[in-house]
Formats: C-alpha cells, structure tokens, sequence
C-alpha cells in the first residue's frame, strides 16, 4: 500500500534531521531490519534512493530501444518471439522499479520528465548501437549478465519496496541472459563468417559492459554512504571482478576472444583486466556517447505520440465518472 | 511535457486456487478496466495468477507505522491467547 496519498501525515517532520532518529534509524539497518515507504528515513536515504532507483527505472525503459531494432529482422520466428517477450520484460521491469522509486514521495510523472529532459541519468551502456544480430545475443549474454551480478545483491537492499522488485526482476533476467547466449552459441557453432559476427560484437561491447559497473571504487562518489546503508552490498570493482571471473569460461567455451590481450590471471585465479578507459565512460554519461541524441529523441517521440492516448483514457474515465454521479443522483 | 496524473491502482493476484489474493504492486491507469488490463500485462507474464483485484490506492486507509507500538499493544500483552500457557499434563498426550 504504497500510496504517495498515504504519506501525507508525517510531511514535514520528514525534512528534519533529527539526530536520535537518524541513529535509531542507523540501528534498525545494521539489524537487517527493512525500511518500508512510510517508516521514518534520513532525507538523504530518500534522495539516494530515489536517484538510484529511477535511474535504474530509466535504464530498462531506454534499454528497450538497441534490442526493440532488432524484433523485425530477428532471424527466426522462435527468435522474433523470445526477443519480444524480453523487451517486454525490460518495459515490466521498468514499470515494477518506477512503482517502487514513487513510494519515496517523486510521481511518475516527474521521474520521465526529469527522463526525457535529459536531467537524470540512466545507464551508459545503452547509448551504443546494436549493428548486427549478434549484437542481440551479446547483450543478452553480457549486458543481462552484468545486470544479474549487480542486481542479485539488491534483493537484500535495506529498502523494501526496491528489493521486492529487484527480487521479480532477477527472476525474470535468467531467461535474458540465456536466450543470449543461445544466439551466441548458435552464432558460434554457424559459418566462420557467423563466427565472426559473434567476435565482432564481443569486442565492441567489453569494455563498455565492463563499464556498467561504474567507476573503480577509489573515485567512486556514492559507495561509502549506500554501503553503510545497506543499498550496496559490494563495491563497484568487486561486482565486475565476479563478472569477468563468470564470464571468461564462457567466451572460451563460445571460442571467442575476450579483446584485452594484456589480460592475465591472478595467483587466487581471478583475471586482471587491463585499464579501462574511464574518458570514454565520462563521454557517454555527459551526453556523448553514439545514440545518447537518438535515444533521447525516440524516448520523447513516444512520449509525446502517446500523449493523446493518455488524454484520452483519462477524459473517458472522468465521462464515466461523472455519468455514474448523476444517474446515483437520480 | 507534464503529462495529467494518471490514478495509482494497487494490485492484489490470486497465484492459486484456495490461496488468498496477495498484494504484489502497484500500477497508474486511467480506469478499473485499464487497471486490471495493465495489471495482467505487468505481473502475470508468466502464469502467476488465476484472479487480479485492482484496488484504488487512495480507497486504502493504513495504520501508521510509527505508532505500532500503541496500535498492537493489546496483542503483545495477552500471552493467555496462545495455547502454550496453559498447562496439560504429558499423560494426556497431543492436543
């Protein structure tokens, strides 16, 4: 009952920074308690929370555009159809995180807005384009991959309505990241010029995959607080270390070639990737990435395509409304 | 670009026959035939459920969690509602 219509009687005390809660509110994190939308929180805690979930709601929502490219020209229609299911899954993923980031007291409307305006952030990775249908499986594949290393430890998040989500999301991601990889092994085992489909899109989504994790953990500006609040369960760095550790086996396995030659494994058999080029991640988050513009313009032309539609459920409703009033009246 | 706030439903599905509908989010849409048409396609994409109720968010009225303590008192101190108060001797075995 996560209404924002609920909230409205503790308001202001919201905004007070009372040093006895903010502490009992500290004791019941390290307890594991969960919070709950209309417990008392730090503002802070709202705020990051927020933040991390509607960017996180957005990422979904504009991560339907590189793989929605592909549902026309999937090359089967076994395919065709797996393909649609999972990019409407991405939009229900949106949709359950969107429900959870409006329990912290933000509408829906304002989070697309703050969307489509370009002000708030949603992840780096899907500003680059999907040129060949290997590219699907990639993400599948890595993309999900990457997605389930750093999802799985939010389903523990401190904050309820978000690690409830998380929870769905999760489930729902296994059947992403396999159906990827299929295509990667049906790619694999195809024509050597398959093959090299399959190479090709391996080498130009690493490193921005590996990215997705975001920066390493010595400049990393929001780790120390979430961690204490128990929103993040592990560092940035750990989270990509696991996925490169995951995910080495399987490119041997496919045959393919993981594009950092000067990568090596450690004594605890752990791979060290080569530096990760952090300017080209700044570049993407400031708005410079290879589709940022695209993605932004197909965001606000359905927004603004649907807005008749969403007008017109609305009149119907109040017609309807209004038509019960007066016939009770009678 | 601000678009009219659209209603916020609360959803509840029924996962079984002989199970309780359970409460599993929440949704925005304009009417209850939107509502439950949304509800279907947003969490029952794969067979979670037999029956949907779609519940205006704003027909809910909640306790406060920040006065629990008052509002279940009355629970806490009536141990003599538990059937581990009363003593029965071991020779009468399970009851």
């Amino acid at each position: 009952m996560y209404t924002q219509a609920l909230n409205s009687s503790d308001g202001d005390d919201r905004r007070v920074e009372d040093v006895a809660r903010a502490s009992q509110f500290q004791a019941r994190i390290d307890a594991d308690e969960r919070i709950e939308p209309n417990d008392w929180m730090p503002a802070a805690y709202r705020k990051t929370l927020t933040r991390q979930i509607s960017q996180h709601a957005h990422s979904e929502i504009v991560g339907m555009l590189p793989e929605g490219n592909w549902i026309t020209r999937a090359p089967s229609l076994r395919r065709k159809a797996a393909l649609l299911a999972k990019v409407q899954d991405e939009c229900g993923h949106g949709l359950y995180l969107y429900a959870a980031a409006e329990t912290l007291g933000t509408s829906r409307e304002e989070l697309v807005d703050g969307m489509l305006s370009g002000k708030a952030k949603y992840s780096s990775i899907f500003n680059y384009p999907t040129l060949t249908w290997a590219d699907i499986g990639t993400i599948g594949w890595l993309v999900d991959g990457a997605a389930i290393m750093n999802q799985i430890p939010l389903c523990r998040c401190s904050y309820g309505p978000y690690a409830r989500a998380m929870i769905r999301v999760c489930k729902e991601e296994s059947f992403h990241q396999r159906q990827g990889f299929e295509i990667m092994v049906t790619l694999c085992r195809g024509t050597a010029e398959q093959k090299a489909m399959a190479q090709n899109a391996l080498d130009r989504w690493w490193w921005p995959v590996l990215m997705m994790f975001g920066p390493p953990d010595q400049v990393s500006q929001h780790s120390d607080t979430s961690t204490k609040w128990k929103i993040k369960r592990f560092s940035n760095d750990e989270l990509r270390q696991k996925f490169i550790d995951a995910t080495v086996p399987q490119a041997e396995f496919l045959g393919l070639t993981i594009p950092d030659p000067g990568m090596k494994q450690n004594e605890n058999g752990s791979w060290v990737h080569s530096p990760i080029d952090w300017d080209e991640f700044k570049q993407v988050l400031a708005g410079n990435g290879p589709c940022n513009r695209d993605r932004l313009a197909a965001r606000r032309k359905a927004h603004e395509e649907g807005a008749w539609v969403r007008e017109a459920a609305m009149a119907y409703a109040e017609k309807r409304k209004s038509r019960q009033l007066a016939q009770a009246a009678e | 670009m601000a678009t009219p706030n659209v209603p916020l439903w609360e959803v509840f599905i029924r996962s079984r026959n002989g199970l309780a509908h359970k409460h599993v989010g929440s949704l925005h849409a304009a009417d209850s035939t939107l509502a439950l048409q949304a509800a279907r396609d947003i969490y029952t994409r794969r067979g979670e459920g037999l029956s949907i109720w779609v519940v205006p968010s704003n027909a809910i009225t909640a306790s406060d969690p920040s006065e629990k303590g008052m509002m279940f008192e009355p629970a806490e101190s009536k141990i003599y509602r538990h059937p581990t108060f009363y003593d029965v001797p071991d020779e009468v075995g399970h009851m």
